[in-house]
């Protein structure tokens, strides 16, 4: 097998070889069935691990969810397919948004398989609940908090290892020799005493009649192949480099309507009336019709919707609409941060302990609005489906949720939805919306335009950045205490910002006492130790709509914590990495990346010249540690650049190492924009950016060269997609400090005070 | 009627001839593989060749680019530049440049046509010349090492 095929499998064909045979019961057992083209497949449906400790329990991208669960209930599950033609298909659960779920979960079945990596390709799971949950969600089927890897990690080798399991039995039978004789080396079966072999092609329909393993032995680490291997190419890495990869944007239905929404110019205002009559007649236009979230234009292509929108006059009702600006937001803010909130963290007392200091640090910290502004904005295709169902067709990340939503507006049960998973032209959190806002959207319009047409939905860049549900403003507010030998002996910690959590599916699980835990992580626990510490949280409610953005808490708490560390370690008259280290004896993972980064980032080395400086931050998240080194050069008056970042990243067991890589690259380049110089504003409620002129991001001339360094480890695999994120922002401001002597307090980052 | 020559075969439209030839291309002439990221010039995800320079799609109208050859990412690597555009379709494959791979077309085609007029450029060169695309997986470390492998390739 040469490359993967394109990899957006409809849910029709993957669910083709399994829905039938599904055996419920304790044991589970798999058939042969024929499917259309490949001839013959394998299907192999395993014991899933049991779910989270909690019934009910669930945690959304905000969380990383925790361990990998012990075994629990079996609901079947089907992950392998191996057809007569030798291939072997992984059905992969998670969304491919950039962060290498389609390369890393073949990866682990491959290797319990001895599957040879070229013969493995992946297709997207269809939507399933029972079988393609999320395990660290309870039966929510969806991919975030940097979960995939983590919460699959067994689930997908004991796939791997059953099927081989049935493979090496299919060969035993056939061969009438014992099957533990036989080896699987590189997608070959052998029996090296009587010189028999066969591929997996020759075995597949065999093996379909084999029971499947209860208990898949899974190989000891030392024996891994694949996993932790330097290099496996990415599984969608041709198809994304000639054009052939499908996003949703690509899809073209036959009759399909393309749809371009106007929507309301204030968070709040509405519809009152809208006159469609030069929209209508820009030739392409077919229908123009309300939905609650504005008005649509549907035209027979994307430039007839976009003209038709454009020509519409909408009459919006703002009387109830927001009119407060960012700069009053944060005003109110600051006066809330006057007064205690909710109680987050209680260690000792640090209001005695801070009247008792001998230095007394305080500092304000504050981050504005983002949004997620992927590549590929927001889109949706909707059309209608056998029995009077749909198909929703998208870069799918949140598929119990959206299969939900869409079916209430439509008046369908939920398995009435099928969901087809697209690649997603990046996502950081976006596509993942507890409201499932543009499905909805989508939704909406394809009933409104009378249910029989297929619709796209397609965001200009105008509206995908001033859609909402922003990274939420944060307002910080520090105080810490030293004793007379420079030890900090008091930390206070209020933060004011809005929760992305209440009013969602979430709340149950992520609001306790009061505290949206994503309001929190990264603030809640430093790892430092500091005998008195009170955290508490502020969580007004504002009409801006907030959501997840990539790395969720720690992109404004980490921000904080690290610069407030670095200040404080100032103060002291301290090195940053040794004041940091004397304090996490207690964290001894968060002190190793710490001091891995500094040694490779060239902490000891030399100070550097005027006009340059280096910072330092350490952060977990994801139940990953991610430290990093950012040397910056002053230029002119007021510019600087970042001109090189090393970074250290303890994510436990290493699958794909340059995924990882990839994404710490990828992760901090994605942070840097932040730091350096995104932000959405308000003005009189009304968003001041509308596309990449004004909301800035990275480019590559700011990138900065970058170094990463991984740490052997055993443990459990975490989470990568997120946590390079949060570091990269205090780690500039402290090395901004460091080559100014002035302590910088706001992202974006400014020279200028 | 609008003419238009792309990857070496001529179609005949019926669009308005303001259209932008982003969307000529995708929605008319089938290719998809040039994406709408913008829709102002900002960010090159609709990079093409237009008579062997990379130009944005989006923001030409169709009409202005009628008697030219296009060239999109699915006929880079049998086009004009196919050499050039082969290594660099190489060089990302052997580094694993991509990740969501949405802004990576354009990418690849602003590449091209870089090494198609300075087959050696430096980090400084590299950065100036791809400052126009935007990757919000942020690979650009890698797009520049790519950038180098290729020229290597090619040399
Ligand atoms: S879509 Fe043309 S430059 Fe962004
Ligand atoms: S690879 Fe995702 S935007 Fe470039």
């Amino acid at each position: 097998m040469s490359t993967p095929k394109i990899v957006n499998l409809s849910p029709a064909a993957a669910t083709a070889a399994t829905t039938d045979t599904v055996d419920r019961g304790r044991r589970s057992f798999l058939k042969t069935s024929a499917g259309a083209a490949a001839g013959l497949t394998l299907g192999v449906w395993l014991p899933a691990r049991g779910q989270m400790a909690g019934a009910g329990r669930v945690a959304g991208p905000g969380m990383a969810g925790g361990e990998p669960a012990a075994a629990g209930d079996f609901a079947p599950n089907a992950f392998v397919r191996i057809g007569t033609d030798d291939s072997v298909t992984v059905v992969c659960k998670h969304l491919e948004m950039g962060q290498g779920t389609f390369t890393g979960l073949p990866t682990l079945v491959a290797e319990e398989l001895d599957a040879r990596w070229e013969q493995v390709q992946p297709v997207g799971a269809p939507v399933d609940n029972a079988r393609y949950n999320n395990l660290f969600w309870g039966q929510v089927q969806g991919t975030g908090g940097s979960t995939a890897i983590a919460n699959a990690y067994e689930q997908m080798r004991r796939a791997g290892a059953a099927a081989r399991g049935m493979l090496v039995g299919a060969a035993a039978e056939q061969w009438q020799v014992p099957a533990a004789e036989i080896t699987v080396v590189d997608g070959v079966v052998s029996h090296p005493k009587s010189g028999r072999s066969a591929g997996f092609g020759e075995l597949a329909e065999a093996a379909a009649a084999q029971p499947v393993p209860e208990a898949p032995t899974l190989k000891d680490p030392s024996a891994f192949k694949l996993i932790g291997k330097a290099f496996l190419p990415r599984k969608d890495s041709k198809a994304k480099c000639t054009g052939v990869a499908q996003f949703t944007q690509d899809v073209r239905l036959p009759g399909m309507l393309t749809a371009c929404v106007a929507h309301p110019p204030l968070f709040g205002a509405k519809v009152r009336g809208f006159d469609d009559s030069a929209a209508r007649a820009v030739p392409g236009v077919e229908q123009v019709v309300q939905i609650p979230s504005g008005v649509a234009v549907l035209a027979y292509d994307f430039w007839s919707a976009q003209q038709g929108r454009d020509a519409l006059t909408v009459d919006w009702d703002e009387s109830g609409a927001f009119t407060q600006g960012s700069a009053e937001i944060l005003a109110d803010y600051r006066k809330l941060a006057e007064r205690p909130g909710k109680p987050v963290t209680s260690i000792g007392d640090a209001e005695q302990a801070l009247a008792g200091a001998e230095t007394v640090i305080e500092a304000e910290y504050s981050v504005p609005f983002l949004a997620h502004a992927a590549m590929e904005t927001m889109d949706c295709v909707i059309t209608p489906d056998a029995g009077g169902g749909v198909r929703v067709i998208n870069g799918e990340q949140f598929q119990t949720i959206d299969q939900q939503a869409v079916a209430g507006v439509l008046g369908l049960e939920p398995s009435q939805v099928r969901i087809e998973m697209l690649y997603a032209g990046g996502s950081f959190g976006r596509r993942a919306n507890p409201q499932s806002d543009y499905l909805v959207e989508a939704a909406h319009i394809f009933k409104a335009a009378g249910g029989k047409t297929p619709v796209k939905l397609i965001w200009t860049r105008e509206d995908d950045t001033r859609a909402g549900f922003y990274r939420p403003l944060y307002l910080h507010r520090l105080k810490a205490g030293l004793d007379a030998s420079g030890k900090p002996v008091a930390w206070q910690h209020r933060i004011v910002g809005q929760s992305i959590i209440t009013g969602t599916a979430f709340e149950p699980a992520l609001v306790v006492d009061g505290v949206d835990q994503t309001s929190v992580e990264g603030a809640k626990e430093i790892p430092y130790a500091i005998p008195n510490q009170a955290v508490d949280l502020h969580s007004p409610q504002l009409p801006v709509t907030v959501q997840w953005w990539r790395a969720v808490g720690s992109t404004h708490t980490a921000f904080a914590v690290e610069c407030m560390l670095d200040e404080l370690a100032a103060a002291a008259g301290k090195d940053p990495v040794d004041f940091r280290v004397t304090l996490m004896g207690e964290h001894p993972r968060e002190r190793d990346v710490l001091k891995l980064a500094a040694q490779r980032g060239g902490w000891y080395d030399p100070p550097l010249p005027d006009g340059r400086g280096r910072g330092i931050a350490v952060h977990k998240s994801f139940g990953s540690y991610v430290a990093m080194v950012a040397e910056v050069t002053l230029d002119g008056d007021d510019g600087f650049s970042v001109d090189r970042v090393v970074i250290a990243v303890d994510c436990g067991t290493v699958v794909n190492p340059d995924v990882v890589v990839a994404q710490m690259e990828g992760g901090m380049g994605f942070g840097l924009s932040a730091a350096l110089m995104s932000e959405i504003t308000l003005v009189d409620g009304a968003v001041q950016q509308s596309n990449f002129d004004d909301y800035l991001v990275l480019r590559m001339d700011r990138m900065p060269a970058v170094e990463v360094h991984l740490v052997p480890s055993t443990e459990a695999p975490t989470g990568v997609g997120e946590p390079a994120t949060p570091v990269i922002a205090p780690a500039v401001a402290n090395a901004l400090a460091a080559a100014t002597g002035r302590r910088f307090h706001r992202l974006p980052l400014k020279r200028a005070a | 009627m609008i003419e238009l020559r792309v990857n070496g075969e001529t179609h005949q439209l019926d669009i308005d001839p303001q259209m932008p030839l982003l969307w000529a291309l995708r929605e008319h002439v089938g290719l998809t593989g040039t994406k709408y990221g913008c829709g102002i010039a900002q960010c090159g995800a609709c990079t093409v060749h237009l008579g062997g320079a990379a130009i944005r799609s989006c923001s030409l109208p169709v009409s202005a680019a009628v008697g030219q050859d296009i060239t999109t990412i699915e006929g880079l690597p049998d086009g004009p530049q196919g050499a050039v555009g082969q290594a660099v379709q190489q060089a990302w494959q052997d580094l694993d440049v991509v990740q969501c791979g949405f802004c990576q077309s354009g990418q690849i085609m602003q590449a091209t046509a870089l090494l198609a007029t300075n087959p050696e450029p430096d980090d400084a060169a590299i950065d100036a010349d791809m400052a126009g695309n935007i990757c919000r997986c942020a690979t650009y470390a890698r797009i520049r090492k790519a950038i180098h492998k290729a020229a290597q390739a090619l040399a």
